[in-house]
């Protein structure tokens, strides 16, 4: 007879540093802020590049949203996605010229109305065209990586081309609606405006996405799809509806981004969302592609990054990007929130 | 004999052996039936294309993995050469420190990318690939002092390898000077390449990576390091194809971000090989030539269809020879969905 196996129960408490491990991802960022308090001597530029960077990490993650859900949902990679950028911003900056009055006009009230309109206005004409792409594009090649990528790549150029023929191949300059220029005084640190229009807005789209995701029956058909298709299928939802929806969705996101994203540059040519892809993908990987929360925290730390490294060594700026994904996937190869699939 | 030197894989079909026959023979003979600084300098382009899409082939055909940082191995061998031409003289021992150099770090930096993205899966790389490539184009170019930024390097090759150069009088009418040389350097370089390509894809080595394109687990499941393999193709195919930038860097006696680094070089490449056809060596050969010639010749066609419909809004735009991308991407994506075997997937099926 086998004696029984000895039993010691561990009552002690966890760790600090075990109960801290789950959180890792979410400390990371005023982990890295706090760093680059140390880092940067002067407290307001430290506030002015926080601020900054914040602004640029939401509207890349607004971006990059739609991107991982879509892989996230369909397993669909979609390299095309900066297309929807460029248009976003394209449409967006038309819409804006169009209504010169109302932007240039130093009312509050009339600029942001502009700036709604032009948002709603590159929201649609990218929702409409992400319906197309998917139709066209990617419907064809669904569950075949490599084709998808290709393919996508190729409806990329496609886009980055039209754009060309139907906007001229120069780029376009933009300012920003009158009420949005200059920047505040806070606690001696300048910051701009436009930015915390963006910080907002990004925080007010990554709320409604997480209560679309966690509180209402559709978000709940997603998580579920996300986790496991078949099983969703089996139970009677119509998940390619529902991928179609995720996918004009992310659609109208990116070109969000894109129109928030042109204006903060003030330019926007066609190659723009060719450029944004890079950031885009960094940030994709970092948070676990299909994760939307972190996507939402890689960005955050992907715009701080950039932003204080620019500030302490610019020629560095661009590298920095690429290190931290380095050190993300050191840590977490399947990046910080990896996607559990049930398979 | 002509088995051995193919390595067995024949083109088996007729149609395809004559068009290879005669892009060979072309090839060879480029300085002498096509005379002219433009037509040589094309059948030059057409070389290293060829030797740069067939490694890219090994990857992406064979592999099945799709990379976006070719150009930037490409760069880093055609930088070699120049950064050793430009400090160490113009000497052949300079080319080839710089050309095993640029080959060397080419191969390291493919295995660190690989490692750290293909352990997970295998579309991680494509996306860091494409990260890291507009990373160091931006380092080049921002790294004037070394690397002479956005005007890039002009420097001197050997003197053997330069026009000023010249050891007879005229062959057939073609003057004997060392451009001449530096033409055959650039031939037969590709062309052991090449054959060197086409040994590795249809080695036991080949045969894995095909296994592992197809089904990767069952492949595991045999035996092979799936990880191991496909790491290792990026390796030999980074290294060819910082070769082929060397031999380029040779022929051009410059490099530049837009001439080896860019992204639309990333595009032609994608082209060439879905067009030529995915998982043959041959498909290389046909896309390279098929595109540069088009690139070269055609696009003049398109300004003159453009200026035919005048007039008529929006199509001027649409046929202007700038927009000639938009058609290629267009091609691209109607082939990888009606074509996936290319153009020569269809002459092999007869």
């Amino acid at each position: 007879m086998s004696m029984a196996p000895e039993h010691a129960p561990t009552m002690a408490r966890l760790s600090l540093a075990q109960r801290l491990a789950p959180w890792m991802p979410v400390l990371l960022v005023p982990l890295l802020v706090l760093a680059g308090l140390l880092a940067i001597p002067n407290t307001s530029s430290w506030l002015t590049l926080t601020v900054s960077g914040l602004a640029m990490g939401m509207m890349i993650f607004l971006m990059a949203s739609g991107l991982t859900l879509v892989f996230g949902l369909m397993d669909v990679i979609n390299f095309g996605h900066g297309a929807f950028v460029s248009v976003g911003a394209f449409v967006g900056v038309s819409v804006l010229l169009l209504l010169g009055g109302m932007t240039g006009a130093p009312s509050l009230a009339l600029n942001l109305a502009a700036m709604g309109l032009a948002v709603i206005g590159a929201m649609l004409a990218t929702g409409a065209m992400g319906w197309a792409f998917e139709k066209v594009i990617v419907e064809p090649v669904y569950g075949h990586h490599l084709k998808q990528i290709l393919v996508t790549m190729g409806g990329l150029i496609v886009v980055e081309q039209l754009i060309i023929v139907l906007w001229g191949p120069e780029e376009i300059y933009i300012s920003r609606p009158e009420a949005l220029k200059g920047a505040i005084t806070f606690a001696g640190a300048a910051l701009e405006k436009y930015r915390l229009v963006a910080v907002g807005l990004g925080l007010v789209v990554f709320a409604a996405m997480r209560w679309t995701l966690r509180r209402t029956k559709i978000g709940l058909i997603v998580r579920a799809g996300v986790e496991n298709g078949e099983m969703v299928q089996a139970l009677g939802y119509r998940l390619r509806l529902v991928f179609v929806g995720v996918f004009i969705a992310g659609s109208a996101l990116a070109g969000l981004g894109g129109v928030m994203w042109g204006l903060y540059q003030e330019v926007v040519s066609a190659h723009m969302g060719n450029q944004a892809m890079i950031l885009i993908f960094i940030v994709v990987i970092i948070g676990g592609l299909g994760s939307v929360e972190g996507c939402f925290i890689g960005a955050l730390l992907v715009g701080l990054m950039q932003n204080y490294v620019a500030f302490l060594e610019p020629k560095v700026a661009l590298i920095s990007n690429i290190g931290l994904m380095v050190a993300i996937l050191m840590w977490r190869p399947m990046g910080m929130i990896p996607v559990v699939k049930a398979k | 004999m002509i088995k051995a030197v193919l390595s067995g894989d024949m083109p088996r079909s007729l149609v395809l052996a004559l068009i290879l026959g005669l892009i060979l023979v072309c090839l060879a003979l480029a300085p002498f039936l096509f005379p002219g600084v433009r037509t040589v300098d094309t059948a030059a382009r057409i070389c290293v294309f060829i030797v740069l899409v067939a490694s890219y082939d090994l990857l992406l055909g064979y592999g099945g993995i799709v990379s976006f940082a070719h150009t930037m191995f490409f760069g880093i061998g055609a930088y070699g050469v120049a950064l050793a031409l430009t400090h160490l003289g113009r000497g052949f021992d300079a080319i080839l420190v710089g050309a095993g150099a640029g080959a060397l770090l080419a191969a390291a930096l493919a295995f660190v990318i690989g490692l750290f993205s293909l352990r997970v899966r295998a579309i991680f790389f494509a996306m860091i690939t494409l990260a890291v490539a507009s990373a160091v184009a931006v380092l080049v170019s921002q790294l004037s002092g070394l690397t002479g930024g956005e005007d890039g390097l002009t420097f001197k090759t050997p003197r053997a390898l330069g026009p000023a150069f010249k050891f007879g009088d005229e062959l057939f009418g073609v003057k004997l000077n060392g451009k001449l040389l530096s033409y055959y350097v650039v031939f037969i370089g590709s062309l052991v390449l090449f054959l060197l390509m086409l040994r590795v894809v249809n080695s036991p080595f080949g045969r894995v990576l095909q296994a592992i394109r197809e089904n990767d687990f069952r492949a595991e499941a045999i035996g092979y390091r799936v990880v191991y393999y496909r790491v290792a193709a990026t390796c030999l195919s980074a290294a060819v194809a910082a070769l082929a930038g060397s031999l380029y860097a040779i022929w051009l006696r410059y490099v530049g971000p837009d001439t080896t680094l860019s992204m639309e070089i990333m595009i032609d490449i994608l082209l060439m090989v879905v067009i030529g056809g995915m998982g043959t060596m041959y498909g290389a050969v046909i896309g390279a030539t098929l595109l540069v010639l088009a690139q070269n010749y055609l696009q003049n066609l398109m300004g003159v269809a453009g200026s035919l419909v005048d007039g008529v809004p929006v199509l001027p735009q649409l046929l202007d020879a700038d927009r000639w991308l938009l058609w290629l991407g267009v091609l691209f994506i109607l082939s990888v969905y009606f074509f996936p075997t290319g153009v020569v997937g269809r002459l092999r099926r007869g």
